[in-house]
């Protein structure tokens, strides 16, 4: 091998790697990009098959967003979906942040099985409840009601959360709550005391997702609610924003952009913690 | 040295405080106080419901009915009879196979592509995990509108772009096979990028010094990749598998928001035919049973999964 | 059997120099060693003749080749690293025979030769099984077995102690060094542990930040250091090192014995008050302050045992130096100044 031959090696596997990048950012980020311009299109623009759909006939135009917040309960659906996210938040960390402490200090090989089957019962899919929830939740009385999501929101909220808190509090070294309890702090007087508030980054990460999955979730959204001031995001705008034939497409693309994008950033600061809640400790 | 006169030590007392005091130092109970609330909410909001599931299985209960009876296997065998129900099946098997298996090729190629740094990786990151995060139902409606029958950006750029012949217009929601890739491919779309960072963990995980050393020993590009590093990544691959087949087997939202399972129920897969069947249709008994299919499949992927975290826990 | 050669050789990293334009040559079958302390960039050195890390300028030669180039399978060497990396998922003897494999030999011939390393190392049973089920010591023979398989010209070996417990590590020093002896193949070895650089090397080059500060056999380095830096790391406890305003005066610990211990002449006395002394068993190891300095003159006496002078912490002996024992260096740069002190 030539030493010109080396060089030129290099230079093919850089553009090959970033070939490799073009092809996949096109086809995961596109239909965002796809959702951008068509919100702000002028539906003359849309609907008109001669124009190239890349280019502005017209010039950008906020109408669709003007009609998606003005005609459209799509601002109502976006408090809910945010309410619904707080208090699902709320419960979750209420009921995962001891589990997922009490499952890390767990002394022998319950700690881990236990920890694995909670997290499994995240993997029972909502197209298995749904059925019978949705009865449950007509005996409640809740049908048609935001506390109805709340209520079985957690159902998936919680087992991931625990797990990942869980790998989270094993990550804190034991010494720390030793040294508190011989200066005289209880177990769990150390775990409020001295755990949590070094902690705050695996909360922050269980929080994030938490709200994540909320904003996700459809299954119950579309089976328990029905009236259209109660919907989630997710549920309304497929529901909701489709009159008989006509799609209002500028619209819809800019709701799927508003309720996505924002996620999506701050998701991406806390990938790697999620990460290690998925790889479900394979990866030390 | 002289020998002190031992005073007899006094018997120290248990620490003072009520029940709550005593809670927070005894580990065991303290434990088990801990973890019960979580336990009990899943058991009740998962366990229960699921065995209601299968109780309605074997009832007669409707959505209108204030009451139920018990009919055997009655709607089981309803649905055994029922040709949609096959159709949704070979439907939901196909999907999940052939989607899962290009996730895992499309996932591998990408990790590998980002296991090194470069300028404004934090951006692509960024890019690739939209499809994940952002609501499925709202990504999907994203396809829905590339994959329009009038204005598909597919068919408009691949007509520019002269692949498609003038005439070629392809609706690709519906006509059945094409309606059937469409699904495919937006669940290709929303499960790589999980897939992608999965193995990018498993990928990053692998010391340096491996590497290195079948560098040294002389292994080229696929020796390297096929010998060395596709089998210590094996475990991982195999847990982003099993997270993608269960994301993609039990999913209803992406064929309810593209074809609602049309056309003509030719795309309807388990879930969404067990939503249509029970809350649409009414007849929650036999949705239930039909959602009960999925079942055996979530057995197996929580199995695999057990016996991996096992496995883990040993070496 | 091939010589190994960096010419000028540099490796930037985001403004850090960390290897600085290094000259140097491992001649034919010599066993050299790289020494130095974290960061001195022997790590990074050798990582560039492997051929793992591109030089910033400069080039590697081995037996006369130019192979600055040459990805690492085409330089004909073996490495074996601190960790081993053996590959997890493999059996022993898969192991062995992948850098075999890789060039495509007959399977015949694979077999041979993976026994015959076996054999050298004495791992014959292990070849059945994974890293995960051997001791550390049994690793490193997998490890030294795979780098002697593919009979290369060179080996480089990146501290392969430096993972054994303490008592294990002198035993498998000894047998390096035999093996390497019997196989005659020039090696560069790295390590931050003086006593193995001593022990182990035909001559050892003493690295710090980024350039040679000397190069020489044990007995060179040790007797003749070429500057302050080198005198303090080979040795242990360290040379001693006496402000002398312009000039710094050095001896070793050993060069440092009570007055009644040396014959009269050709020797310097000084008051030497003791604070503490340990007993190591072979040594007495004697901490304490030279009389009569400005700032003070910590140092530290190394009595071997046959020595039975008695002595106790604090009071004040004579203690002397042989001149010949003496050393100066410049007291701005650290170098040591021409001609021994007398």
């Amino acid at each position: 091998m030539t030493p010109g031959g080396a060089k030129l090696r290099r230079a093919g596997a850089r553009a090959g790697h970033a070939a490799i990048l073009v092809f996949f950012v096109t086809f995961l980020a596109f239909p965002f990009y796809w959702m951008l311009i068509t919100t702000f299109k002028t539906t003359q623009d849309l609907q008109n098959t001669e124009h190239n759909p890349y280019l502005f006939h017209d010039p950008p135009t906020l109408h669709h967003l003007a009609v998606l917040f003005q005609d459209t309960q799509f601002l109502q659906w976006l408090v809910n979906t945010g309410l619904v996210g707080i208090a699902v938040v709320v419960i979750t960390l209420l009921l995962a942040v001891p589990a997922g402490y009490a499952l890390a200090r767990m002394t022998g090989p319950w700690g881990q099985t236990l920890g694995v089957a909670i997290f499994l019962t995240y993997l029972v899919p909502p197209t298995i409840l749904f059925i019978p929830f949705s009865r449950i939740i007509a005996m409640l009385g809740l049908q048609d009601s935001l506390w109805s999501l709340v209520l079985v929101y957690p159902s998936f909220t919680v087992p991931f959360c625990t797990w990942l808190l869980m790998g989270f509090f094993k990550a804190i070294p034991r010494d720390l709550e030793d040294a508190a309890m011989i200066d005289g702090l209880s177990r769990f007087g150390a775990f409020v005391k001295v755990v949590m508030p070094i902690s705050t980054a695996g909360l922050l990460t269980a929080i994030i997702f938490a709200f994540t999955l909320v904003t996700q979730e459809f299954v119950y959204g579309v089976t328990f609610i029905t009236s259209s001031s109660s919907y989630t995001v997710s549920v309304g705008v497929p529901t909701f924003l489709v009159r008989g034939d006509v799609y209002f497409w500028g619209s819809m693309m800019g709701a799927c952009l508003i309720a996505s994008v924002p996620i999506a950033i701050i998701y991406n600061f806390f990938v790697d913690r999620f990460v290690a809640g998925f790889t479900v400790g394979a990866v030390k | 040295m002289t020998e002190a006169a031992l005073k007899p030590a006094k018997v120290a007392g248990r620490p003072p405080g009520g029940f709550l005091e005593r809670l927070a130092d005894n580990d065991r109970w303290l434990v088990r106080a801990m973890l019960a609330p979580a336990i009990l909410y899943i058991v009740l909001l998962v366990g229960f419901p699921f065995l209601l599931s299968l109780w309605y299985s074997l009832t007669n209960v409707t959505v209108a009915s204030p009451t139920m009876e018990f009919v055997g296997l009655e709607n089981f065998r309803r649905i055994i009879e029922s040709g949609t129900f096959w159709l949704s099946l070979w439907n939901t098997v196909v999907i999940t196979v052939v989607s899962q298996f290009l996730v895992i090729v499309l996932a591998h190629v990408l990790a590998m592509a980002l296991v090194a740094d470069f300028r404004g990786k934090w951006l692509v990151r960024l890019l690739i995990l939209l499809p994940w995060v952002a609501p499925i139902s709202l990504g999907s409606i994203g396809w829905l509108w590339i994959f329009d029958s009038i204005y598909s950006i597919i068919n408009w750029t691949a007509r520019a772009l002269g692949l498609f012949d003038p005439t070629f217009w392809p609706i690709w929601l519906g006509q059945p096979e094409l309606a059937k890739a469409s699904i495919i491919i937006v669940n290709v779309w929303r499960i790589t990028p999980l897939a992608t960072i999965i193995i990018l963990a498993g990928l990053t995980s692998i010391p340096q010094d491996i590497h290195d050393a079948a560098a040294v020993d002389g292994a080229g590009f696929w020796r390297h990749q096929l010998q060395i590093t596709a089998p210590l990544i094996m475990p991982i691959t195999l847990v982003a598998l099993l997270f993608g087949i269960i994301f993609t087997f039990t999913d209803m939202i992406v064929v309810f928001v593209l074809t609602r399972g049309g056309p003509y129920d030719t795309t309807q897969v388990i879930a969404s035919w067990a939503y249509f069947t029970g809350i649409q249709g009414g007849d929650l008994a036999g949705g239930a049973a039909i959602s009960l299919f999925l079942f055996p499949v979530l057995v197996a992927v929580a199995v695999m999964f057990l016996w991996f975290a096992k496995r883990a826990e040993v070496t | 059997m091939a010589t190994v050669e960096a010419r000028r050789l540099t490796k930037v990293f985001d403004e850090v120099r960390a290897v600085d334009g290094i000259d140097l040559l491992a001649r034919e079958s010599e066993f050299l060693v790289l020494l130095g302390p974290s960061g001195c960039g022997k790590t990074t050195l050798m990582r560039m003749i492997a051929g793992l890390e591109t030089p910033t300028s400069g080039d590697v030669v081995i037996d006369g080749r130019v192979v600055t180039d040459l990805p690492p399978r085409a330089r004909n060497i073996a490495m074996v690293f601190q960790s081993y990396a053996l590959y997890p998922h493999l059996t022993v003897e898969k192991n062995i025979s992948f850098p075999l494999r890789a060039v495509g030999m007959p399977k015949e011939e694979i077999r041979k030769k993976v026994d015959w390393a076996a054999r050298m190392f004495g791992i014959e049973r292990f070849l059945d099984r994974k890293p995960r089920q051997l001791s550390g010591g049994e690793r490193q023979r997998v490890a030294l077995a795979r780098a002697v398989v593919r009979e290369p010209v060179v080996f480089l070996l990146d501290e392969p102690l430096s993972n054994l417990d303490a008592k294990l590590r002198n035993s498998a020093r000894d047998e390096l060094k035999q093996f390497q002896r019997q196989l005659g193949t020039t090696t560069i070895y790295v390590t931050h542990d003086q006593a193995e650089a001593m022990g182990l090397g035909d001559r050892i080059a003493v690295l710090d930040r980024g350039k040679v500060c000397q190069i020489g056999t044990p007995q060179e380095i040790y007797d003749h250091p070429s500057d302050t830096f080198v005198a303090t790391f080979i040795g242990s406890p360290p040379m001693n090192l006496v402000d002398e305003g312009e000039t710094m005066l050095g001896f070793r610990p050993e060069a440092f014995l009570p007055k009644e211990v040396e014959p009269d002449g050709g020797r310097e006395v000084f008051r030497f008050r003791i604070t503490r002394i340990e007993y190591l068993g072979a040594d007495r190891l004697v901490y304490g302050v030279i009389e009569g300095r400005t700032p003070e003159a910590h140092v530290i006496s190394k009595i071997p045992t046959n020595i039975r002078t008695e002595i106790a912490a604090g009071e004040t002996y004579d203690f002397a130096v042989r001149h010949v024992d003496m050393k100066r260096f410049d007291a701005r740069s650290g170098r040591v100044l021409d001609g021994d002190a007398r």
